[in-house]
């Protein structure tokens, strides 16, 4: 599984966005391979569940998500800085995207990626005349 | 009020700026400011902090995803906090050959923050939702600011 060299979708592009907001945080991710696919756990602090977004187009998963700060005021002594996150992964062809599964736990998104069903040779019949 | 053009503030502000983009892409003299929670960077001080403050209280958001909130421990002694706790590993049982990316951390934590001014521990609230840990840390009476009347006369 790699990580997408592509661009930003072109999407986000034609909105007019102050360079500010087009920077993201790239979350960091877990990848890894269990009996029925592959799993893809990534830290996103700060994002509720409705504010995740997870899809998958032409074999390419994207992970988005809105994060917000909880804090009321602004703050005298800062460490991090909550932005939007954004991540894309080529995934495999083997994956069965109909199945996909994601879910949000204090700001962990795990999602699950179910293999798909191995295609069996189809045995023919050779008819000797 | 008009303001004439001065190009020393000018370039005082073009210089601000380059210092700006550099800081954001030298990881090593400011860490934690884009790639905020990196493992290898965040090892040494974990969990990142924001910290705020009013009149009356003292406000912390510690950056925390994925923790097991039955571990968490907040204790605070005059103007230390203390935090700890436990981020679990999610898949215990995965073999090493089945992962083809590791970049998230786990285990156990313990940071202590020297505060502003002391608190108040009785009134401590702390809050755990989405990732973010949020305290409300009340100020010690005598730490309070005093407002002072001024007299005219």
């Amino acid at each position: 599984m790699k990580e997408s060299t592509v661009p930003m979708k072109q999407e986000e592009r034609q909105v007019a966005e102050t360079r500010e907001e087009t920077r993201t945080l790239i979350p960091p991710v877990d990848i890894f391979e269990t009996e029925a696919g592959l799993a893809v756990v990534a830290d996103m602090p700060g994002v509720a569940k409705e504010q995740v977004e997870v899809h998958v187009e032409n074999d390419l998963l994207t992970l988005k998500g809105s994060s917000k700060t909880h804090m009321e005021t602004e703050p005298l002594h800062r460490e991090y800085e909550l932005r939007n996150y954004f991540r894309q992964f080529q995934l495999s062809d083997s994956v069965d995207q109909e199945k996909i599964k994601a879910e949000m736990r204090n700001g962990v998104l795990i999602i699950r990626l179910p293999k798909k069903e191995a295609k069996k040779p189809k045995q023919i019949a050779v008819e000797v005349a | 009020m008009t303001r004439t053009w001065d190009p020393i503030r000018e370039l005082d502000a073009l210089r601000r700026q380059v210092e700006q983009i550099f800081d954001e892409h030298n990881t090593w003299s400011k860490p934690f400011t884009r790639f905020s929670f990196l493992p290898g960077l965040s090892a040494r001080s974990y969990p990142l902090i924001n910290l705020a403050e009013d009149k009356n209280n003292i406000y912390i958001e510690a950056l925390a995803p994925g923790l097991n909130a039955d571990t968490l421990e907040v204790t605070v002694l005059d103007d230390v906090l203390r935090l700890s706790g436990e981020k679990p590993s999610i898949s215990e049982d995965v073999k090493p050959e089945a992962y083809h990316r590791n970049e998230r951390s786990a285990g156990r934590f313990v940071r202590s923050i020297a505060l502003p001014t002391p608190v108040n521990s009785d009134g401590v609230k702390a809050h755990y939702h989405d990732g973010l840990l949020n305290l409300t840390l009340p100020k010690a009476e005598e730490a309070k600011p005093k407002q002072i009347e001024v007299k005219v006369g």
